[in-house]
């Protein structure tokens, strides 16, 4: 994005804004564990930016910033130009995590619809989404299953279906994909890049996996050990993001370059703007 | 038949059955009196010509235990929630549930009978009552404390009110452990409903026939009580288990 | 929560469990509360509910009203003893065979299909109830060239219901290891014995020791119903019914014995878990109790 694109897309409201957060843990012993240093972070309307970067380096506690499951010890953290605990307050989002967390006691349908039976919405509406969701990712059968019946791959889609119920704008994504096998998870990421499409949100996306953060994102943001830091941010030049783009030597060229950010000898990406596909 | 199934239903029975002829055998061929040892067929025949009795005893102390576990599992379950919510009640209950469930409660049934009277139902369903609390008050406690960390944090992300968290997360997950009070508490009161009539007090129950028997050296008798006594506890062990798997119908199998 | 608060909550407790006895004492009726004709409220007279200092009182007191009588306080606690001594005699030999039994069942995947659904059906039923007929053993049968005692009687009701809590938890921790515990002392060639020795029985000392501090609680209440059905002497489940029996013209005394008996089965259970603190290396980083 050229700088003048870049000015003007500021000019809309950023979904998430986090300047100079840092967070710091008090150990048992009473030291203290510097878990985020000043971090800067913008993610813009419907884009998809991944954070990855060695265990410790704090993305997670980063992500759970954002959804108000933690707070910062300083700096801002906006949300839809709100903060993140009005956000959390007013819905603003969706949340996936790596174990999918369903409900055992509900079935597949009741754990789709259990932020909306939290929130009043009654029930012939709430069975009518839950069957549109389980369309959307792929389940239309399963409505009545419970979770133990489902493989590790079917309860992460069902916890995604659950996470898109009230239509969010932001999803926050924690390592969802990483208890599954690989053919699944690429098939998961193939879905997952089928939904941002369709719905349209943005997505912040904690992973340790490179190629991962590379199919999935518009931006990899690369972190460094603790403390945490922002070490780079990666543009992802990739146009067509399909089975075949995994092939692509633009792909492979991002991947090692997140792969030497993450080394910490940062490799220039490839020229924005320029289709190697 | 799968191979695992034939040995884990084959193995037991062949077993019971092994062991009731090796039982007949030993009586018959060494010629034990019955204060050593009834033959399983003499015990048969006591059952056969005790068994309106053994129906109507067999009654009374169902209908204890049965109304004493009620109590225990009511007042079990309350204190276990206030408990689990309230620091300063947890902090004064568990230590005396703790000890009271060290000592031997049927002692109590003596004091309890000058305190009520000797010939009403109270002492015994109270004995039945303190037993059946222990643990239920204890699993209540625990299973309404942990709560799967994922479960907690979703809910905050759905800013759900803490009264939304109780009924929609705590409460279907303390069922599991729920039930394991539940049912070591049916058996434990059972127990106690049979047993504290060796304590004197209202003696129309099965225990009653247990000692009335062995005290006049009719063991046949007294054994075949005692086969009565073991059969409503496995009848109460049952039950216990069908409410359970009806109440949880999520789960494909439970721990004991 | 440390031992110390515990230890003082529940004298709290029990001070609050005091008040609330001689408070009922004060409000309550002579007759107790009846609803529809029966008694749901106790009787708050003297006889029922004697006040909390006179049975610390009888204590002090001469048991019997008859010359050179020992203090109630001396025969409980000489009956306690009594009771301990032959409860933990047979908890001993319970757990001795709980522990050999469980390696039989995990050393034969047979007899542990035969004989487990037994051992676990046998802890719902009311074993304890066999108490009376284990009275007619006594004088029939020679143990080790000596006539058979009564206290041996209350001995093996004792062991019969320590044994099966031990049984189980011994079992269950003895099959505790993972997979992939057991097949690294494969790897390393180690016999049945030696794996036994050094990986299960380990293992199963946290699963071991709950059992048994549940079987000596079972020992305790084991012994002392054992001693009412055999009507052996000395012990604190005899004193307690004779004690019974003179309720009306003296109310504290059985009070004193059913004390005694409360706090000899906190005696049992506590030592056990002294024991279980004791041990306490052998157990991963757990929950408090």
């Amino acid at each position: 994005m050229s700088e003048a694109a870049v000015r003007m897309a500021d000019a809309v409201a950023d979904t998430v804004l986090i300047k100079e957060v840092s967070k710091t843990f008090t150990g048992e012993r009473g030291n203290a564990v510097i878990a985020l240093q000043e971090i800067d972070l913008v993610v813009r309307p419907g884009e998809f930016v991944s954070l990855i970067g060695p265990s410790g380096c704090g993305k997670s506690t980063l992500l759970r910033i954002i959804a108000d499951l933690t707070e910062p010890t300083a700096g801002t953290v906006s949300v839809f130009g709100k903060s993140a605990r009005q956000a959390r307050l007013d819905q603003d989002y969706g949340i996936a995590f790596q174990q999918a967390g369903l409900l055992p006691w509900r079935t597949v349908s009741g754990n789709i619809e259990l932020p909306l039976h939290l929130h009043g919405v009654g029930r012939a509406e709430r069975r009518a989404r839950a069957r549109e969701l389980l369309e959307l990712v792929g389940l239309p059968d399963f409505a009545d299953h419970r979770p133990e019946q489902l493989s590790g791959g079917m309860q992460q889609r069902v916890a995604i279906a659950r996470a898109l119920a009230e239509r969010p704008r932001l999803l926050l994504m924690d390592e969802p994909f990483g208890a599954l096998d690989e053919m699944t998870r690429e098939r998961m990421q193939a879905e997952l890049v089928r939904l941002r499409r369709e719905t349209g949100a943005a997505v912040v996306f904690v992973t340790h996996s490179i190629p991962e953060a590379v199919y999935l994102s518009d931006r990899v943001v690369v972190m460094s050990p603790r403390p945490g830091r922002v070490s780079t941010v990666i543009d992802v030049p990739l146009a067509r993001r399909d089975e075949d783009v995994r092939e692509a030597p633009a792909f492979y060229a991002t991947v090692t370059a997140v792969r030497e950010a993450l080394r910490g000898r940062p490799v220039p990406a490839p020229p924005a703007g320029a289709d190697l596909r | 038949m799968r191979r695992g199934t034939v040995r884990a239903v084959g193995a037991p029975v062949v077993a019971g059955v092994a062991f009731l002829l090796a039982w007949q055998a030993l009586v018959d061929l060494q010629d034990l009196p019955p204060y050593i040892l009834p033959s399983p067929t003499a015990i048969l025949e006591q059952l056969q010509q005790n068994r309106s009795d053994i129906l109507r005893t067999f009654t009374a102390s169902a209908t204890n235990a049965v109304l004493g576990l009620l109590a225990g599992a009511v007042i079990g379950l309350l204190a276990g929630m206030a408990a689990a919510r309230f620091r300063a009640v947890d902090d004064l209950v568990t230590p005396l549930a703790a000890a009271v469930a060290a000592m031997p409660i049927v002692a109590l049934a003596p004091i309890l009978d000058t305190m009520f009277s000797a010939t009403s139902n109270i002492p015994r369903r109270i004995v039945v009552a303190l037993v059946a609390f222990f643990p239920i008050f204890i699993n209540t406690v625990r299973g309404l404390r942990q709560v799967d960390p994922i479960h907690a944090e979703l809910m905050r992300s759905y800013a759900a009110s803490g009264w939304a968290f109780t009924r929609v997360v705590r409460w279907p997950g303390s069922l599991p452990f729920v039930f394991t009070g539940l049912r070591v508490a049916s058996s434990l009161a059972v127990i106690a409903a049979v047993v504290v009539e060796y304590f004197g007090g209202l003696q129309d129950g099965l225990g009653s026939r247990i000692t009335s028997a062995a005290s006049n050296t009719a063991y046949a008798r007294a054994w075949a009580y005692v086969v009565a006594s073991i059969a409503l506890g496995m009848l109460f062990y049952a039950v216990a288990l069908v409410i359970e798997r009806l109440a949880m119908p999520w789960r494909s199998a439970t721990s004991t | 929560m440390t031992r110390v608060r515990r230890a003082v909550l529940l004298v709290v407790a029990l001070v609050l469990l005091g008040a609330l006895w001689e408070g009922y004492k004060a409000i309550g009726g002579e007759n107790g509360g009846t609803i529809l004709g029966v008694r749901v409220l106790p009787r708050a007279d003297d006889i029922s509910m004697p006040h909390l200092w006179q049975i610390w009182e009888r204590f002090g007191q001469p048991e019997l009203s008859s010359e050179g009588s020992r203090s109630v306080g001396v025969a409980v606690l000489t009956a306690m003893w009594f009771t301990f001594r032959v409860a933990f005699a047979g908890w001993l030999a319970g757990t001795v065979f709980g522990v050999v039994l469980a390696a039989v069942m995990q050393r034969f995947r047979t007899a542990e299909s035969a004989l487990l659904p037994y051992v676990v059906v046998s802890q719902t039923v009311p074993l304890v109830a066999l108490a009376p007929l284990v009275v007619g053993w006594g004088g029939h049968l020679t143990v080790l060239g000596r006539p058979w005692q009564p206290w041996m009687s209350v001995a093996t009701i004792a062991a019969y219901l320590a044994f099966f809590p031990v049984a189980v938890g011994t079992l269950r921790g003895l099959q505790s290891p993972t997979t992939v515990q057991v097949g690294l002392l494969h790897c390393y060639a180690a016999s049945w014995w030696q794996s036994l020795m050094r990986l299960r029985m380990p293992a199963c000392v946290p699963y071991l020791l709950p059992a048994l501090r549940l079987a000596a609680t079972a020992s305790v209440i084991g012994a002392i119903v054992a001693e009412i059905s055999t009507g052996t002497r000395g012990g604190i489940g005899r004193l307690i019914i004779e004690y019974a029996q003179s309720a009306t013209g003296d109310p504290a005394k059985p009070f004193a014995a059913i004390i005694g008996a409360a706090v000899l089965g906190m005696v049992a259970a506590g030592s056990v878990g002294a024991v279980e603190r004791a041990l306490r290396r052998f157990r991963p980083a757990e929950g408090a109790e």
